[in-house]
């Protein structure tokens, strides 16, 4: 097995040691997906809270406070009664496809954490391919969208589908260019050897303008991939009922709830590994406690969910015609002419290294 | 180059969004405008413009200063005012004058619009602030406004 799977050195010699090495790394897999699982389930809810509670900052309101000390356990509680809601469906949905789209939207955004890089030992999948494979798997998720939309035998699902398809087809290319035009930078789709080249600096002061263009792109196609507002055209609640889980409810809906939140907190962190460093301390200042480094890269992934919360209290939400216009006038050959001021950037030489 | 323009002009305006909304964030602590209701029932105070029945005020001596003109009950655009009046002997001038017997409210029914506020020429009716108005059987909701024995205040009629 060529796969690293390093969360612990100890747990995986101590297995190694009383099983055979086929039974040993599969069980280990499964430990790891576990872990994760249990994680995040936990982290999505503790987002769902964060956002609720920013919200409600920004509109002077307190936000739920009621649940737990200061609101602590609400979404918990509100995942528990989701738990115990009756699962409904629709009259001649196409019942397979129905049930299947919740699954497909939450493993796919689930197999994404797998490839990001905690800390230094903190990472489950270091694959060579890592940036790709985090492009593929961030839209696989919209199958689960657009099956879930067009099953459901209702027509505000399928609008909310179809829309959150033609989005989600155009800002994958912002997402793509801009990522790629940091990957000249690094020269590796390696999420380590990123990290690794980052040592001389983030990527974001290395590669200067054009970095800093990037990033703007990048956030700005990252919140539409995530279909929040001001890009939230798929569940607009005003004209759509929930978009394409109108449906949905109970298991299910919570199914697509947190499938959106780890989508958010996977775009941040995507952002805070390629452009801010991932788990690198700021200056090194604590590299000689390897530890750390998961509270740098969830420090650095919080400011930037912060960043996408704040845009989607701020921004009003865009008109389909808006929404393609930004893309395919703007954002487009704005990332293409970024590209080829930083492959001039990489190629002169003028990259920022310390 | 109005496309680079257009650029930079989107860029600042959505800039000047987000210092505004981050400034409420920022300020939240201090202005946050939630009511903690049940908890604070004793401090809680509503705003003046708050609109929650409507009130005839009456001073020491019991006096109001509705003069029965009925003006309120004709701009009540769903009839929840009835003044019931009568024509009596005034002690003073010995003449005869309208005077209200009861000026009927429903609160039941009051739409909160303010109409018969407007129309009363002599302010004898205002918006009270209180917001506690739930009771267990509508015919609470019907009230008397002048209370018992009380008498329009002298010289509101010249
Ligand atoms: S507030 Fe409006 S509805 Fe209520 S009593 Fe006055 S005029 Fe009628
Ligand atoms: S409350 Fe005002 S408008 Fe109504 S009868 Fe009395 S004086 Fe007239």
């Amino acid at each position: 097995m060529n796969i690293s799977l390093s969360i612990t050195k100890n747990i995986h010699e101590w297995l190694f040691s009383i099983m055979p090495e086929g039974i040993a790394s599969i069980t280990e897999m499964v430990l790891i997906a576990v872990v994760y699982l249990a994680i995040f389930a936990v982290a999505g809810l503790y987002l769902v809270l964060l956002e609720r509670k920013v919200a409600a900052w920004f509109q002077l309101r307190i936000g739920p406070n009621r649940v737990g000390w200061w609101g602590l356990l609400q979404t918990m509680a509100d995942a528990l009664k989701l738990v115990s809601k009756e699962l409904t469906g629709t009259e001649r949905a196409d019942k397979f496809l129905y049930n299947l789209a919740p699954y497909f939207v939450i493993v796919s955004s689930l197999m994404a954490l797998a490839v990001f890089p905690f800390s230094q030992e903190f990472h489950a999948f270091d694959i060579n391919i890592g940036v790709l494979f985090l492009m593929a798997i961030s839209s696989i998720g919209v199958i689960g969208i657009l099956l879930g939309g067009w099953s459901s035998n209702n027509k505000f699902a399928l609008i909310g589908a179809m829309r959150s398809g033609v989005q989600t087809i155009s800002y994958e290319l912002s997402v793509g260019l801009s990522l790629l035009t940091m990957v000249l930078v690094t020269g590796s789709l390696q999420l380590s050897e990123i990290i690794e080249v980052q040592k001389n600096g983030w990527l974001i002061v290395q590669g200067h303008i054009p970095a800093v263009i990037a990033f703007m792109i990048y956030m700005i196609a990252g919140t539409a991939e995530t279909n929040r507002a001001p890009f939230d055209l798929v569940e607009a609640e005003s004209e759509l009922g929930a978009g394409f889980h109108t449906e949905y409810s109970g298991m299910k809906f919570a199914y697509f709830f947190l499938a959106e939140f780890i989508n958010m907190f996977i775009i941040a962190a995507i952002a805070a590994t390629i452009f801010f460093g991932g788990w690198l301390s700021p200056f090194g200042i604590t590299e000689s406690i390897p530890l750390l480094g998961v509270v740098w890269f969830l420090g650095k992934t919080l400011v930037i969910v912060f960043l996408m919360m704040w845009f989607r209290w701020t921004f009003p939400r865009l008109r389909i015609d808006q929404l393609l216009t930004l893309e395919w006038k703007y954002l487009l050959p704005l990332n293409l002419l970024n590209l080829i001021l930083m492959a001039l950037v990489v190629w002169l030489n003028l990259t920022i290294q310390f | 180059m109005s496309y680079f323009g257009n650029i930079a002009k989107g860029i600042k305006t959505l800039l000047t969004g987000m210092s505004v909304t981050g400034n409420y964030f920022l300020h939240s602590r201090k202005g946050a405008i939630t009511q903690q209701y049940p908890d604070n029932r004793e401090t809680l105070k509503m705003f003046d413009r708050f609109r929650g029945e409507v009130v005839m005020p009456h001073d020491e001596n019991n006096e109001h200063t509705c003069t029965g003109c009925q003006k309120c009950e004709i701009a009540c655009p769903n009839g929840s005012i009835e003044i019931i009046w009568d024509r009596q002997l005034d002690p003073e001038t010995g003449k005869k004058k309208k005077m209200i017997d009861k000026h009927i409210y429903h609160l039941g029914m009051c739409t909160m619009c303010g109409l018969c506020i407007e129309a009363c020429p002599t302010d004898a009716i205002l918006w009270a602030q209180n917001f506690e108005n739930s009771v267990y059987d509508r015919s609470y909701l019907t009230k008397v406004l002048n209370k018992p024995g009380s008498k329009v205040k002298a010289g509101i009629e010249d």
